[in-house]
């Protein structure tokens, strides 16, 4: 038995349903409780008492929007974040990717680019960069801006650093950057064979073939629903025993896709397609 | 049982008067492992309720706090799993760096939001949000730490309705976060473990 929504709920229900109309961003099928502290944070920030009066000011003033889709949507990653995922991949994914002549993999969620980083600088050690073309898509521009600058915190470098050699890094980690910026500015030609794209998993459809999926605490953030078809657009984009790489507490096993994807590595949420 | 010990149960009794329990959330820092070893064997098997356990816990590392009490405790317990519906008489615990959420449908949100007084999972993100989710039929305890996390989790359990149990700073082994708990919520109970103990089957509707 669950209660009836309380008015915040309400409140809540009609601001991301007006941001749709509106703006055509759809966070309907967004999971609440994350969504609601997001949203809580932002009437902070902008200074509104009530969802409602935030809801008035988004309606009628697209930079109030833009600022709140800073917090819609979750522009927090690392690079080489799970260390074990990449060496994971290296080991077990590598070997079936260099039987490819040509590679399309896509950074699906990409935020500020750290995992695309992480994925160029592997392939690049892995002999596989050349050979690749990388789709990094997200649906916060300013996210998408950042990570096709690809300035780091300089502050975060130690952190990287040591998550990269545990990932099985085989160079210096500071080979890759160049202080900068007051960041840690990143080897542009890691990037060359990047393309930063706008792409919504709600609402937009499969735009290449991929033959790696890495999509990594996203879909965290959505309901089964949305997790349903966020995982039929992969099924449909991968190809044939594709590969498909998730954050390490995502699991398949709720959605309708359980059975059309086959585990490669269970622990490091890495699934091969099944079926056609 | 003695006539003090009877006093306290029906103290204890009284305090849940009229209260239909849907679920137990519990959080806990510094000497949190020790004050649940102490306290979780006190449920009983067949207990009709769900318990969610969090405490602090390095980010880096895997939790075996689930693995840790499976053996010990005569009911189900497990890592809470994103999307993972609450079942009735199972222990869940918050896993290492994600924040843990109840959903209002009652099923479980993981998520990577920054830290909430350098924790990551707060025990405020799992409090708020199963207030959220139970209102009224909410119990929230907050044990022995040494931050602040849990005060404003502990307070939403108190607006939504719920019943707020505080472990006794006096007896705490890091006696900060009850502290901040009790100015910040006004908990309707502050107990010692033992009598937190007797609390926990208590809470169970078919006793009630």
């Amino acid at each position: 038995m669950t209660k009836p929504p309380s008015d915040i709920d309400i409140e809540l229900r009609m601001l991301v349903e007006a941001v749709y109309l509106k703006y055509n961003y759809d966070f309907r099928d967004y999971t609440g409780a994350s969504q609601k502290r997001r949203v809580l944070a932002a009437m902070r920030v902008m200074e509104c008492e009530t969802v409602s009066s935030l809801q008035s000011r988004v309606m009628h003033d697209p930079a109030a929007f833009a600022q709140l889709l800073q917090f819609l949507t979750i522009p927090v990653t690392e690079m080489f974040r799970d260390p074990e995922y990449y060496l994971a991949i290296r080991r077990q994914v590598v070997p079936f990717l260099e039987t490819y002549p040509s590679l399309k993999i896509w950074v699906a969620g990409c935020s500020t680019g750290e995992e695309v980083y992480s994925m160029a600088i592997l392939l690049k050690e892995e002999g596989l960069l050349e050979r690749s073309l990388i789709y990094a898509t997200d649906i916060n521009q300013e996210s998408l801006e950042s990570a096709r600058r690809g300035v780091m915190p300089l502050d975060r470098m130690r952190l990287y650093t040591e998550n990269y050699q545990k990932a099985g890094g085989k160079r210096a980690f500071s080979d890759y950057y160049t202080a900068a910026y007051g960041g840690a500015l990143f080897d542009r030609s890691l990037v060359e064979n990047v393309t930063f794209a706008d792409h919504s998993l709600s609402t937009d459809s499969v735009f290449a073939e991929t033959h790696f999926i890495s999509c990594r605490n996203v879909m965290i953030y959505f309901n089964r629903r949305l997790q349903n078809r966020v995982l039929g657009l992969f099924h449909e984009s991968l190809c044939h025993r594709g590969f498909l790489g998730l954050g390490s507490k995502e699991s398949i096993d709720f959605s309708s896709y359980a059975q059309r994807f086959e585990p490669l590595v269970r622990r490091e949420r890495l699934f091969r397609k099944v079926g056609a | 049982m003695s006539a003090r010990a009877a006093a306290d149960h029906g103290r204890l009794r009284a305090s849940l008067q009229g209260r239909r329990i849907e679920a137990v959330v519990i959080g806990g820092s510094a000497g949190g492992v020790d004050a649940l070893i102490q306290l979780l064997p006190a449920l009983p098997a067949g207990y009709d309720l769900p318990v969610f356990c969090i405490l602090h816990l390095p980010p880096d590392r895997e939790s075996r706090l689930a693995e840790l009490f499976d053996e010990r405790l005569p009911m189900p317990v497990r890592e809470a799993a994103d999307k993972e519906v609450i079942a009735p008489g199972t222990v869940y615990f918050a896993g290492a760096g994600y924040h843990l959420s109840v959903e209002q449908d009652r099923t479980f949100s993981l998520s990577c939001e920054p830290p909430v007084h350098y924790a990551r999972p707060a025990i405020d993100v799992l409090m708020e949000s199963s207030a959220d989710a139970y209102g009224d039929g909410l119990v929230g305890i907050l044990l022995t730490g040494a931050n602040h996390d849990g005060g404003d989790g502990m307070a939403r359990i108190r607006a939504c309705g719920g019943l707020t149990v505080v472990q006794d700073p006096d007896e705490a082994q890091v006696a900060v976060m009850p502290l901040e708990a009790i100015r910040r919520c006004n908990p309707h109970l502050v107990l010692p473990l033992k009598d937190i103990q007797a609390l926990l089957p208590m809470l169970e509707n078919k006793t009630s």
